[in-house]
C-alpha cells in the first residue's frame, strides 16, 4: 500500500501527536488535589535542632511544616502565641515563665506536655545535643512544671531568649516519641505537631506530607503536598511552565518578570529578611575613614536595584530592614559622588592616584552577586578607588570570616528572621563575635551594655545608636534588601512570609 | 593461573590505588579554605562554642590523626558519619550508588546504541550524504557538552512538549515494593512495568544528555575502524563469495573493528560516570553525584571522602572489567 504524505494528512497526524502528547500533560483546568512545590534546596535532616541544617534559614520553611516552634512568628515577623501561648520575666528577671497549650496532640496521637517543652528546652541546652546555638539555650534552666505553667531560672539574662523560640532551632520535639526510637529513629519516621505529617522521604529527591487532621491551628487547605527538592534554577524554572510543580521560588529575576506574564503562572513576590551587604575589615586601607565612607558614598544603590534586579531590592544604609525592630529612617547614607572625592582627596587619593584594595565576593550565590560587586566597582573606580574583585565560595567566606581573615571588603548576605538588632548588627559588629571582622574597641564598648538591657525601649535606641555609630564611620555598606520572587500556579494562592520561609499551610486555593 | 595470578596482581594495585586516593582526599578536603564548622556557626557563636562544634566532630585533632582514626573505621567498614546527613556514610553512599550505576548503564546502552546505529549506517553507506550526515551529527555530538543537551531537553519534552519528567528518580506517589536501591532492575524482575515505565520516564532525559556525546564518540570511532576493516583481504573475499555488504559488515568487519572501540568505551564510562554529578544535579535526580555537590558546597568532609572512595573504587573496577573483556574478545591476547 502507498502511503500519500499530503497536506491533510500532516495535519491530521500533527493534530494526532499532539494529542498524544498532551495526555501526559498535566491537566490545568482541573481544581488541585495534590500541591507539588519545586524547592531550592535539599533537606539534608530532619532534626531542626541539631547539625548544619539547623542554622540553614533556607530550610526552616519545610521544618515549620511539620515541627512547631515554641511561639510562633506572624508573616510580618511578629511574634504569635504558638505552643507556648504566654511568657515573661517576673519582676527582677530572676526567673521566665511559659504557659502551654493544653489540646494538642503529636502526629502519632499522643498529648502534647509541659514535659516535652522541658525536655526540648534542656536538650539543645545540652553540649552533647550538637545544637549549634547550645549557650543561648543555656541561659535558662532549672524548669519546674505547674499544671501547664512552666518557669525556670535566668542563669545568664538574655533579653532575646524568647526570640530564639521563634528563631533558629526554636522548636519543640516529642520527647517520649525520641526517647523510644533514638536519633536514627527519628530521622527516619520524624514527628511533630505541625500543621503536616510526613508521608514519605526520599533524601534529595522529594518529601510528601499530609495535613495533620488534628492542628490547633486549623486543618491545612491542601491535604498533601509533595515538596520536590530541585537545586538547578532552570529546572525549577521548567516545572513549573511545564505545570509539573504548582509553586517554586529563588529564580533570576528577569525569568520571574517573563513568566508571571503568561495566563497560566502568577507570581507573587515581597521583600525577606535577608540583605546584601559589604563586609570591612578593619585593616589597610580601611583604617582611614576617609576611605570607608567614601567607599559608602559613591554606590547609587538604587541605580544597582534597578539595572540588575529589575528593582527587586529594597535600598539600606543599615543592617536593618523597614520590618526591622530597631530600624531609624533617619540613619542615611546618601549616594554623593562629589562627598567621596572630597573624601578621598582629605586622605591624598584621587582619579589619578587610586586608593587598593581587594574585595571578595561570593559568584551565583546570590541574585547577581559578583554583578553587583563589579557594578560597585565601577562606581568606585570614578571616585578614585581601585578595587580589584576576588570571587570565592560561601564556605570560604564563613572560614575567613571565623578567622577574621577577610579582604578588605567582602561581600555577603545577612539574614534575620527575628528582625532583632542583636542578629543583625550584633552579631555581624561585635568585635568578639566569630562574625564580625571589625574588631574596634569603641564599637565593643557602645555594644556591651545592651546585650543585658532589660528596657527594651532602651535597648532598640541603644542599637539605633550603634547603628548610626556604624553609618557615620563607614564601618559596614549595607546595600540591599531582597525581594523573594515566587512563581505559581493561578488556581494556588500563595501567603509570602517576611522570614522567606515558603510554608505551604498558608497557601489557598485561589 | 597466570590470567588469576593477573588478576590477584591487579587487584592488589587496585588497593594501593585507593589508599593513595583516600590519603590525598583526606588531605585536601581539609586543606582547602572552607571548613564544616565555620558553616554551621550560628550567629551568636562564640569561640567556645567553635571549640566544642571542633571537638564533637573530631577537627580538634592533627590531620595524620584524623586519618588514622578514620581508616581505622573504614577497616571495619566504618566511614564515618555524614556531618550534615547525619547519617553513616557507608549507607549514604551505597544507597545512593545504585542509582547512579542504572542511571550510567542506561546512557551506556543508549550510547552504544546509537553510536553503533550511527558507525554501521556510516559505512554501510560511505562515500554518499548519509556518510557525510553522519559525520555532522557526529561533530555536533562531541562538541556540545552534556549539560548543554540536558538544558535542550529540558526545554523540548520537558516545557514545550511534556513527555517526561523533568526531576527525580521516580513519581513520589508510587508505592516502592523493592527491597534493593536498583529500582530499575527490581521493577523488571517483578514485572511491575508501570514502575518501570514511571523510573524510564524520569531517567530519559539524563541518560540521552549523559549519552549523546559518548555516542558521538563511538560513532566516529566505530565508523573509522569499520571502514579499514572493509579494505582487508577477508572482507574482499567475503564479497567475492557474494554475501551483502550489509552481511559482510555485520558478520565479518565487526567482530574485528569493534576491539578499539571497546577500550575507548571502557574509558569514556568512567567519564560519563564522572558526568553524571552535572547532569544528577540538572536534573535532580537522587544519586551519587548530586549528593558530592552537596557534600562539597557543605564541607561534608566525611562524606566526601566516602564518595570519592566509591568514585575511585568504580573507576578502577571499570576498568578492570574492561582489560578483561578485551582478553576474552582478542585471541592474541586471550593466549599470551
Amino acid at each position: 500500500m502507498k502511503a500519500n504524505l499530503t497536506r491533510r494528512s500532516l495535519l491530521q497526524a500533527t493534530t494526532a501527536g499532539v494529542a498524544l502528547g498532551a495526555m501526559g500533560l498535566p491537566a490545568r483546568a482541573q481544581e488541585i488535589d495534590e500541591l507539588v512545590i519545586a524547592y531550592n534546596v535539599n533537606l539534608p535532616s530532619w532534626d531542626p535542632t541539631t547539625g548544619p541544617s539547623a542554622v540553614n534559614p533556607t530550610i526552616q520553611g519545610i521544618y515549620q511544616s511539620v515541627f512547631d516552634m515554641f511561639i510562633h512568628q506572624n508573616t510580618d515577623l511578629s511574634p504569635a502565641p504558638g505552643l507556648i501561648t504566654d511568657w515573661g520575666w517576673n519582676d527582677d528577671d530572676t526567673q521566665v515563665w511559659m504557659d502551654v497549650r493544653e489540646g494538642v496532640v503529636w502526629h502519632d496521637g499522643e498529648p502534647f506536655t509541659p514535659e516535652d517543652v522541658v525536655w526540648s528546652l534542656e536538650r539543645a541546652a545540652d553540649p552533647e545535643s550538637g545544637n549549634p546555638i547550645q549557650s543561648t539555650w543555656a541561659t535558662i534552666g532549672n524548669f519546674r512544671i505547674d499544671g501547664n505553667r512552666i518557669t525556670g531560672d535566668v542563669l545568664q539574662y538574655d533579653p532575646t531568649i524568647f526570640k530564639w523560640m521563634y528563631f533558629l532551632t526554636g522548636y519543640v520535639l516529642p520527647k517520649h516519641y525520641y526517647e523510644r526510637v533514638g536519633a536514627e529513629g527519628f530521622e527516619e519516621a520524624p514527628i511533630g505537631t505541625g500543621p503536616y505529617m510526613v508521608d514519605s522521604f526520599e533524601r534529595n529527591a522529594f518529601v510528601r506530607l499530609r495535613a495533620n487532621p488534628n492542628y490547633w491551628n486549623g486543618v491545612a487547605e491542601f491535604e498533601t503536598v509533595t515538596i520536590k527538592f530541585v537545586t538547578d534554577a532552570t529546572s525549577r524554572v521548567a516545572e513549573v511552565e511545564s505545570g509539573n510543580s504548582h509553586v517554586t521560588l529563588e529564580m533570576p529575576y528577569e525569568e520571574y518578570d517573563r513568566l508571571r506574564q503568561r495566563p497560566n503562572i502568577a507570581g507573587t513576590d515581597m521583600p525577606i529578611s535577608d540583605i546584601g551587604m559589604i563586609f570591612i575589615n578593619d585593616v589597610e586601607p580601611m583604617l582611614d575613614r576617609n576611605v570607608r565612607l567614601a567607599m559608602h558614598y559613591a554606590i547609587d544603590k538604587e541605580l544597582i536595584i534597578d539595572r540588575l534586579l529589575s528593582g527587586y531590592g529594597v535600598p539600606i544604609d543599615t543592617m536593618q530592614t523597614p520590618d526591622y525592630l530597631a530600624y531609624d529612617p533617619s540613619i542615611e547614607v546618601p549616594t554623593d559622588p562629589e562627598r567621596a572625592q572630597e573624601l578621598l582627596a582629605e586622605s591624598g587619593y584621587g582619579p589619578d592616584n587610586p586608593v587598593r584594595f581587594t574585595i571578595q565576593t561570593t559568584r551565583g550565590f546570590k541574585p547577581k552577586d559578583y554583578e553587583i560587586i563589579q557594578a560597585i566597582v565601577g562606581m568606585w573606580r570614578r571616585v578614585g578607588i581601585e578595587a580589584e574583585i576576588e570571587v570565592y565560595e560561601i564556605a570560604q567566606h564563613f572560614e575567613l570570616r571565623a578567622a577574621d581573615e577577610l579582604a578588605p571588603a567582602a561581600f555577603y548576605n545577612w539574614g534575620n528572621a527575628v528582625g532583632d538588632p542583636t542578629t543583625s548588627t550584633g552579631f555581624a559588629m561585635y568585635g568578639p563575635s566569630p562574625h564580625s571582622v571589625w574588631d574596634g574597641q569603641d564599637l565593643i564598648d557602645m555594644i556591651n551594655p545592651l546585650w543585658g538591657e532589660s528596657d527594651e525601649e532602651a535597648r532598640i535606641e541603644g542599637w539605633q545608636e550603634v547603628d548610626r555609630y556604624i553609618a557615620e564611620n563607614g564601618l559596614v555598606i549595607p546595600l540591599l534588601q531582597y525581594v523573594q520572587p515566587i512563581l505559581h500556579d493561578p488556581r494556588v494562592e500563595v501567603t509570602q512570609h517576611a522570614s522567606g520561609a515558603l510554608l505551604p499551610h498558608l497557601m489557598r486555593r485561589a | 593461573m597466570q590470567f588469576l595470578r593477573a588478576i590477584l596482581l591487579r587487584l592488589a594495585t587496585t588497593a594501593v590505588t585507593l589508599f593513595g586516593a583516600a590519603l590525598i582526599v583526606f588531605v585536601v578536603v581539609r586543606v582547602v579554605p572552607g571548613n564544616p564548622i565555620a558553616m554551621m556557626l550560628p550567629p551568636n557563636a562564640t569561640e567556645d562554642d567553635v571549640a566544642r562544634l571542633r571537638a564533637l566532630y573530631g577537627l580538634d585533632k592533627s590531620i595524620m590523626e584524623q586519618f588514622v582514626i578514620w581508616l581505622g573505621g573504614v577497616v571495619q567498614g566504618d566511614f564515618g558519619t555524614s556531618i550534615s546527613l547525619r547519617r553513616p556514610v557507608a549507607e549514604l553512599v551505597l544507597g545512593r550508588l545504585p542509582a547512579t550505576l542504572e542511571l550510567s548503564i542506561l546512557a551506556l546502552i543508549l550510547a552504544v546504541a546509537l553510536g553503533g546505529a550511527m558507525a554501521l549506517l556510516g559505512t554501510r553507506w560511505r562515500g554518499r550524504r548519509t556518510e557525510a550526515a553522519v559525520d555532522v551529527a557526529n561533530g555536533v555530538g562531541m562538541s556540545v557538552p552534556d549539560f548543554l543537551w540536558g538544558l535542550l531537553l529540558i526545554l523540548l519534552f520537558g516545557v514545550l512538549w511534556p513527555l517526561f519528567h523533568i526531576s527525580g528518580r521516580v513519581s513520589p506517589q508510587l508505592d516502592l515494593p523493592f527491597s534493593t536501591n536498583f529500582y530499575l532492575f527490581e521493577s523488571l524482575l517483578r514485572l511491575r512495568f508501570d514502575i518501570t515505565a514511571d523510573l524510564l520516564a524520569h531517567m530519559f532525559m539524563p541518560s540521552v544528555a549523559l549519552a549523546l556525546p559518548l555516542a558521538a564518540i563511538i560513532g566516529q570511532l566505530l565508523k573509522q575502524s569499520l571502514k579499514e576493516t572493509m579494505g582487508l583481504d577477508y572482507v574482499t573475499l567475503a564479497r567475492t563469495k557474494g554475501y551483502g555488504e550489509t552481511r559482510v559488515i555485520l558478520r565479518e568487519a565487526l567482530r574485528n573493528a569493534v576491539l578499539p572501540t571497546l577500550t575507548l568505551v571502557g574509558v569514556q564510562f568512567t567519564f560519563l560516570i564522572g558526568g553524571t554529578v552535572i547532569i544528577e544535579r540538572l536534573f535532580s535526580y537522587e544519586g551519587l553525584g548530586n549528593m558530592a555537590i552537596d557534600a562539597v558546597i557543605n564541607r561534608d568532609l566525611p562524606l566526601i571522602q566516602g564518595i570519592v572512595i566509591v568514585f575511585a573504587a568504580l573507576f578502577t573496577a571499570v576498568n578492570l572489567v574492561v582489560d578483561l573483556t578485551y582478553a576474552a574478545l582478542n585471541p592474541r591476547l586471550r593466549h599470551a
